[in-house]
């Protein structure tokens, strides 16, 4: 397929702009992806034309509502080639994904004695919900280690798996590194040992395909603002054997059946995870940003962030005093770095002045700042409209940040 | 359009490079950390009280970026004499200076060599990366345990 950059770069309002009379050139997508026009017209039509509550009234307004929130998860069930649409659940994002695994099943599996295994480039996220868990019950949290290059040592993973393990949680992509582990093999080795795996995919759904039967994996969480699409709507789907057994997260309307004072029987599948009126707007906005990753394909996707990495990597390697963090073999579109003399933070606002927007910071992976012993690194990280011309503004701008040090 | 020439002035730049006041004093009787959590920024300041009330000495030791680092130099020198009763009115002085409109002039009699922070008002992200420092030798003063943050 002819990949059209011009017309990609068209679907994306936002990009076509000066900051400090620069073309914007956004590099922080790590962070959070712009949005396409159909993404924005289809939330702005929801409150112009359809807006009201689902799954209550009777109303054509309800009945319009109900039907594009529900077509959204039909969308996205097909697009992670879930079992049903009832394993596709709802939730504010990646955050609050991982919240409720740890808070439902977490409470109801994990025992004293037990063990939770994470990985060392873990997102804070996929790292303190463990951590409460673990003090509440009494349990183990344990980290598999990684290599200087960023990558999992599947030989420690392998010893750490054990009998007492229940859960493996890990990252598919690092925010951080843009490593993309090998979570095939994690989930057939954990499966093995008769463990769970949940699989943090925040930085990951936008930029690989992912099927959650073939990986036959037990929870796959992401969020949609990394995919295009809204803030504050994300998912958590889960294998329905597993969900129907979890209890219920928070309680309210919509998760119920039937209420009396004595007793509540709650609802099935996704609803009974679903409590108060959801983000409808945002799961609408979702599932358009999901057509438009299908329209462009992940062949296309692929191919070419493979391209921009690989036009980025071969600048910062040439690039005086430039170190390089996480160099994964296996790695996607994240160019996380830090250069001499120049702190990550001055550096975010030099370039930031040249129109170029990049994060500096510990990236909410503290432990892999650790691990490297950099406070914070500066990243770039591409998305599928990144140009070659945006990788040279960035690197014009790292000189003029060394020469204002020198 | 404000440069960023006026935010890394040469002061700055040279500060950053060869920071002055810094590390450990042989003798002090104050001392606090500060840590700004977004950026990572850590911070650790010795004061040396003398029994008339003055501020003898002062030093820091950290890491962080070029405006808090050349901030927290500049502050030492700025310090450096001051009886301990004056240090509320010079870090108010100093708040004020970097928070306040971009319009008004920073008044360099009182704020000496201070007065090349004041760029950092146009860069509403950086502001704390300069006061953090401040906000530091507040808690030493005050002897309180808690590490300091710029909130």
């Amino acid at each position: 397929m002819m990949f059209d950059i011009e017309k990609i770069r068209g679907d994306f309002p936002i990009l076509d702009q000066k900051i400090y009379g620069k073309p914007l050139a956004y590099l922080d997508n790590a962070a959070t992806t712009q949005k396409p026009q159909s993404v924005i017209d289809a939330i702005s039509h929801y409150y112009q034309a359809d807006n009201a509550n689902v799954h209550r009234g009777v109303h054509a307004l309800s009945e319009r509502a109900t039907a594009a929130y529900e077509g959204a998860r039909k969308q996205i069930a097909r697009f992670f080639n879930t079992r049903s649409e009832r394993e596709v659940i709802f939730t504010r994002g990646t955050t609050e994904s991982i919240n409720l695994i740890a808070s439902s099943w977490g409470h109801a599996n994990i025992k004293a004695g037990d063990e939770i295994l994470i990985t060392h480039m873990e997102h804070h996220s996929n790292i303190v919900p463990w951590q409460l868990l673990c003090e509440r019950v009494g349990a183990t949290l344990k980290v598999v280690p990684m290599n200087e290059h960023g990558e999992l040592i599947m030989e420690s993973f392998d010893a750490l798996l054990c009998e007492r393990t229940r859960l493996v949680g890990a990252v598919h992509m690092s925010n951080a590194l843009g490593t993309i582990n090998p979570i095939a093999s994690i989930i057939a080795k954990a499966h093995a040992a008769g463990a769970k795996v949940l699989i943090d995919g925040a930085q990951a759904a936008a930029h690989l395909a992912v099927d959650v039967q073939a990986l036959d994996v037990d929870f796959y969480v992401t969020s949609a603002h990394k995919m295009y699409g809204p803030t504050g709507i994300g998912i958590l789907i889960g294998k329905e054997s597993i969900l129907d057994g979890m209890p219920p997260y928070q309680g309210g309307g919509d998760m119920i059946r039937m209420v009396t004072f004595e007793k509540s029987e709650y609802n099935d599948l996704p609803y009974k995870f679903e409590a108060g009126t959801p983000h409808i707007a945002g799961a609408i906005g979702f599932g358009k940003a999901i057509e438009y990753i299908q329209g462009v394909g992940f062949e296309a996707i692929e191919a070419r962030e493979k391209e921009l990495l690989a036009y980025a990597n071969a600048k910062a390697e040439a690039f005086d005093g430039l170190r390089r963090i996480g160099t994964a073999a296996h790695k996607a579109c994240v160019l996380s770095f830090v250069l001499q003399g120049v702190h990550p933070h001055d550096l975010g606002t030099i370039v930031d002045r040249e129109g170029v927007a990049i994060r500096a910071g510990h990236h909410c992976a503290m432990p892999v700042m650790q691990f490297f012993r950099v406070p914070a690194t500066a990243r770039a990280s591409f998305s599928m409209y990144n140009t070659e011309d945006e990788v040279d503004a960035l690197f014009a701008a790292l000189k003029k940040a060394q020469e204002i040090f020198a | 359009m404000f440069e960023l020439r006026d935010l890394y002035q040469q002061v700055i730049v040279d500060h950053n490079k060869s920071p002055r006041n810094f590390g450990k004093l042989a003798r002090f009787n104050h001392e606090a950390d500060g840590y700004n959590p977004l950026c990572g920024d850590k911070l650790h300041v010795y004061l040396n009280v003398n029994d008339a009330g003055i501020i003898e000495a002062v030093s820091f030791e950290g890491e962080g970026c070029a405006i808090s680092v050349a901030s927290a130099s500049l502050m030492t020198e700025a310090l450096k004499g001051t009886p301990v009763s004056e240090f509320k009115q010079k870090f108010e002085g100093f708040q004020h200076m970097v928070t306040s409109d971009l319009d008004e002039l920073p008044d360099e009699a009182v704020m000496g060599k201070l007065a090349v922070l004041s760029g950092v008002r146009e860069f509403p992200s950086r502001i704390k990366c300069a006061s953090l420092c401040w906000h530091t030798v507040k808690s030493a003063v005050e002897d309180s345990h808690k590490v300091a943050k710029t909130e």
